[in-house]
């Protein structure tokens, strides 16, 4: 999987958590809880989605540091290249 | 229609997912019905045949209004409100009763085939969007085909806030009116206290760590298995202020104060919430937020709370002062746990502490009941053994 292929994945899961907004008005570098208004409820149904999908376990002490769609895809494309 | 909530008068029925002549069972999903909060999935209450569906789809009908007629086994027909709080009818009933010496109905026709089966409002939709029913798997009850089953024939680019969530300029007004009613007429008292949730985020470091990311354990969870289980220890909490006077609730369904994006707020029920474990508080809390954020949930979720809880650490505040939802009797609020300065052993300590607060209803209980609840969820959470 090639990082284009996964953004837009991650997109499609965070569309998902937030159905108001569309995949594409997702901003890369902005923080998704203040872009999309989503909660930790949301953050951990995305890190359960991305661990079944891909078996990447994002570890509790991480999660803090991943706040933007890029900092995401950054994190996780090297654990399933 | 059922009351589905202190503030609603009205609903509209949007599908039928049962059709007459079917039978159902207690707990049977068989309408959804359009409220100010969203769309609002209806159980039925008894079991039986039905003999009429009563109200059209689409049709705006106040709360009290008869939707379905069931006849329960071995006995004449009888209105059977699809929830109990029907029995009180706050508007004008608009199909009649039958009187107590009406004829039996005749049986009803032969009943539907249990396969290929489909509410008659899916059967619109799948003729409106050119998509073949058989080709469906149905989510209704019995495996019937509902309208959620049938896909969009030109899925995308649907508008915002049209996937199915609630209207929230209505909730907004809804969320008025429930607030109005309580600050007019509870008198509400103010507790607060501080809990020192190390031991509580170690035990839960340590659990989560044992567990798959999708099994893992929220924070939130604590808050709410703490507030459940405490009402063993100080009952009166949990109840409605009915006719002048306390009724205790003999089960514990807490009311979770969900914030929506773009400003609704809606506090479905975790029902049995103190019969259930921390996984199965985690499951169902996930469950309820994704439903709520979507506008699918339950009637008895809507109208059966006996306590709500509501937590605003995620938004980054540290104290919430909350206020009754009528007819309950006290609200709980949690903060966000901030590290502070803390005492151990005589010794300054950095410990994440949080705020936990209680609005109770004066009429219902005192100042000193609510801290003795208070003090026993604090005594819970400081012991998070003891929430296993």
């Amino acid at each position: 999987m090639n990082r284009d292929e996964l953004e837009a994945k991650v997109r499609t899961l965070l569309v998902d958590l937030a159905p108001e907004f569309e995949a594409e008005e997702i901003e890369a570098d902005e923080d998704l809880r203040e872009q999309l208004d989503i909660d930790s409820m949301d953050l951990h149904q995305l890190a359960g989605t991305l661990y079944e999908t891909y078996g990447v376990d994002i570890p509790e002490s991480e999660r803090a540091g991943l706040t933007t769609l890029r900092s995401i895809v950054d994190w996780v494309l090297p654990r399933i290249s | 229609m059922p009351s589905l909530g202190a503030d609603m008068e009205r609903g509209v029925l949007v599908e039928w997912l049962v059709n007459a002549g079917e039978t159902v069972k207690r707990g049977d999903l068989i309408a959804v019905v359009e409220t100010d909060k969203g769309a609002i999935e209806v159980e039925v209450w008894t079991a039986g045949t039905v003999t009429e569906l009563a109200v059209d789809e689409g049709a705006d009908v106040p709360v009290g209004t008869v939707l379905a007629r069931i006849a329960e086994e071995g006995e004449t027909v009888v209105v059977v409100p699809v929830a109990p709080v029907v029995l009180v009818a706050a508007e004008p009933v608009t199909t009649p009763a039958p009187e107590a010496s009406a004829p039996p109905p005749s049986p009803p026709s032969a009943p539907a085939p249990t396969q290929g089966r489909a509410s008659p409002w899916a059967r619109h939709l799948a003729a409106e969007r050119g998509v073949d029913l058989a080709g469906l798997t149905g989510t209704g009850p019995g495996g019937a085909i509902v309208g959620v089953d049938v896909p969009d024939a030109a899925p995308k680019r649907a508008p915002k806030k049209a996937k199915g969530g609630p209207d929230l300029d209505a909730m907004r007004r809804a969320v008025a009116r429930a607030m109005e009613r309580s600050k007019r007429e509870i008198p509400h008292y103010y507790l607060g206290t501080e809990i020192d949730m190390g031991p509580a985020l170690a035990w839960l470091e340590r659990t989560n760590a044992s567990l798959p990311p999708p099994e893992r354990l929220l924070s939130a969870v604590l808050l709410l298995r703490a507030t459940a289980l405490a009402v063993t220890k100080v009952p009166e909490m949990n109840g409605f202020w009915r006719d002048g006077q306390l009724e205790v609730a003999p089960d514990v369904h807490l009311g979770v104060a969900i914030s929506l994006r773009g400003g609704g707020l809606v506090s479905p029920a975790l029902l049995h919430a103190d019969q259930l474990d921390l996984g199965g508080l985690m499951r169902g809390l996930n469950d309820l937020v994704r439903r709520a954020r979507r506008g699918r949930l339950r009637g008895s979720e809507m109208m059966d709370s006996t306590l709500t809880m509501t937590s605003m650490g995620d938004r980054g505040v540290s104290d919430i002062q909350g206020i009754i939802y009528p007819p309950q009797v006290a609200i709980v609020g949690f903060g966000r746990a901030v590290e502070r300065p803390w005492v151990v052993d005589g010794a300054v300590v950095p410990r994440p502490v949080m705020r936990v607060t209680l609005a109770g209803d004066h009429r219902a209980h005192d100042g000193h009941r609510g801290g003795l609840y208070l003090a026993e969820i604090q005594k819970l959470l400081e012991n998070p053994e003891s929430l296993t």
